[in-house]
């Protein structure tokens, strides 16, 4: 098992930074997912530990050696490309064998660690056929039955099941989880979406405009989230922001005052940035409400539901419980909140404060 | 579906049809009719171009034609135009797959003048050119030679066969290349493995146009080449005109003959043809 590290590694395409000094380091068996927006830099950094990109300055280390010369051959990497990437004019078996058969791997290993990766990834009947034959969800199990029949140290995913429908995402994303508690092998996975990164993760890292936000356990960063770029990319739906004054157990701003129950002393007078889960903002009625407003919008998910709000204190998303047959857009709701699932933020910085 | 609908724009489009393709056949069966008419009944001028009793005696007459020292000089020049034009084909197509490729994949110095310059180069018709290459082919010893013919025809098929097969390695995905370059291949393998057996439509478009432009030219076979043994057949069959009598039956013959082989050559890269012609739907 290898470990996987970055050392202050930067990289530009031309005037563009789009790594800007990331210091990270995956463990070694360790399901690391690298999550956050477009153009955040997560791919340019799973290029990098590829070996298909060159960083401008840092250092990349597997297994504490320093590969920042190696070509990615010589890396011990197993890649799965977005587009999946595979030989169109090779069957499946002359994909899975393309690397052994490179190595010069004996034909009877290769032979037999074809038919072992096809049978775990049950691929075994689709052997025979053309990628273009194959449907979305055995092209991709085809790719990653690539990049384990060479048995990597690690493996690097660039965001596998975007090219897949909702059901079949799920579904796969249950086989990877279970491909890895099988494989035991350190896993290095891209993706910009936030219940992907949740669920696969034993450990998350977030990214925006090049920089590592926050790394830790999902729930760790769900729960205390280091600033507000954080805070509102994990959770669906995001997290609602409220911008004001504090003191005396209110947040005061434009035409709000809201309690929010009592803060540390050295909170009053401060300006400060609010975060509360629409999981813990709950519609509610005139004489609970500590905020109104008007319904926009209303997603009912059957058990429960979203109201979407405007109110004095911006834009905020607030749960009810059960089918919601009794709101109507453009009517006026009040919610309340849970002051002990508040997250605190400076109101500059945005970082968390203690 | 609009089956109904779409006959009469069938029908319509086959009764323009019709007529073209007779317009386009009728000269060839002229040619055909002149090649299959016997020595007695000569150019008739009926409507019908094919002879009512037909003969291959022209064809025979040219298979086995002979020069002053007793060779079999017809087939001596298929094998000339065979050999050029294979040659050719050979050397053409393998250095520009290359050349396309690095124009394709990697960026140096010269780049883009490189590609400008080839694309310049297709600017100058043949006799302009005749020239200065011939006074190359003098200098290098290599006149009135097929070597000598090869080269002349490689660098003036080459320009084209860059500019065609790296429009068609663009259309390859890089992710490819990377996949292959995780997957433990070398820049070669990569080239040889992944990306050449890709590329075999346009392989198949930039050959056959090698071969063809190697195989009916006339005007720098005409200038380079003096000694009938070492004729081209679009030469051998110029000179079949002849200033005071035209024997125009081995004439059609010999177009037929020399036509079969582009033909051939056609029919067998069919697929591969309407493949690169539809280049692009390369995904994985």
């Amino acid at each position: 098992m290898t470990d996987v590290a970055l050392r202050g590694v930067h990289k530009s395409f031309g005037e563009n930074p789009i790594v800007r000094g990331i210091d990270l380091d995956v463990r070694a068996g360790e399901f690391t997912v690298l999550v956050g927006p477009s153009g955040c830099g997560k791919t340019t950094l799973l290029r990098l530990i590829a070996g298909l990109e060159q960083p401008d300055a840092g250092d990349i280390l597997i297994g504490g050696k320093r590969v920042n010369d190696a070509p990615p051959r010589e890396r011990g990497v197993g890649m799965v490309f977005q587009s999946y990437a595979l030989y169109p004019h090779m069957t499946v078996r002359e994909n899975l064998a393309f690397a052994l058969n490179l190595r010069g791997t004996s034909r009877v290993e290769i032979e037999q660690r074809v038919r072992e990766v096809a049978e775990m990834l049950e691929l075994m009947p689709l052997l025979d056929r053309k990628p273009k034959q194959l449907s979305g969800g055995q092209r991709q199990r085809v790719a990653i039955g690539r990049a384990i029949v060479r048995r990597p140290d690690v493996f690097l995913l660039d965001e596998p099941l975007s090219n897949l429908d909702a059901a079949l995402r799920v579904q796969m994303r249950g086989e990877l989880a279970r491909l890895h508690q099988r494989l035991k092998s350190t896993i290095v996975y891209v993706t910009h979406d936030q219940v992907e990164a949740m669920t696969l993760a034993t450990r998350l890292a977030v990214f925006d405009q090049g920089k590592l936000q926050q790394h830790g356990a999902p729930l760790e960063l769900y729960r205390r989230p280091a600033n507000r770029f954080v805070a509102a990319f994990l959770g669906s739906p995001a997290m609602n922001f409220l911008r004001g004054r504090y003191s005396n157990g209110h947040l005061a701003g434009d035409g709000f005052n809201v309690p929010i129950g009592a803060l540390s002393a050295t909170f009053d007078g401060r300006d400060l940035l609010v975060g509360i889960r629409p999981q813990a903002m709950t519609l509610a009625g005139p004489d609970a409400a500590v905020l109104r407003g008007e319904i926009e919008a209303i997603e009912r998910l059957g058990n429960e539901g979203f109201a979407y709000l405007k109110t004095p204190a911006g834009p905020l998303v607030a749960r009810f419980d059960g089918g919601g047959a009794e709101l109507a857009v453009g009517a006026n709701a009040g919610v309340q909140l849970a002051p002990e699932s508040l997250h605190l933020f400076d109101a500059v910085s945005e970082e968390a404060l203690a | 579906m609009s089956r109904v609908k779409q006959r009469p724009g069938a029908l319509a489009v086959h009764l323009l049809l019709i007529p073209v393709c007779a317009l386009t056949l009728y000269p060839v069966l002229w040619v055909i009719g002149l090649a299959l008419t016997p020595h007695s009944a000569h150019l008739s001028a009926g409507l019908w171009p094919l002879p009512a009793h037909a003969s291959l005696i022209h064809v025979r007459e040219l298979l086995s034609s002979r020069n002053s020292s007793g060779e079999l000089i017809f087939i001596r020049q298929l094998i000339n135009s065979l050999v050029v034009a294979t040659a050719t084909t050979a050397v053409g197509v393998t250095l520009s797959v290359t050349a396309a490729f690095a124009l394709s994949r990697f960026s140096f110095p010269g780049r883009q003048l490189g590609m400008s310059t080839l694309l310049a180069t297709q600017m100058f018709p043949a006799t302009m050119m005749s020239v200065p290459l011939y006074a190359i082919l003098n200098r290098l010893h290599l006149l009135d030679s097929l070597a000598g013919l090869t080269i002349v025809y490689a660098t003036t098929a080459i320009p084209f066969c860059v500019w065609m097969l790296k429009g068609y390695f663009d259309t390859i995905p890089r992710e490819l290349e990377e996949a292959a370059l995780v997957d433990g291949a070398t820049q070669g393998q990569i080239f040889l493995r992944v990306v050449l057996p890709l590329a075999r439509p346009a392989l198949a478009v930039t050959a056959l146009f090698s071969f063809m432009t190697a195989w009916n030219e006339f005007v720098l076979a005409a200038t380079f080449i003096d000694d009938q043994t070492r004729f081209t057949l679009p030469v051998a069959l110029q000179r079949l005109v002849g200033e005071y009598q035209t024997e125009w039956g081995q004439f059609a013959a010999g177009a037929l003959l020399v036509s079969a082989p582009v033909m051939l050559v056609f029919f067998a890269l069919q697929k591969h043809l309407v493949g690169g012609l539809t280049a692009g739907g390369v995904k994985g």
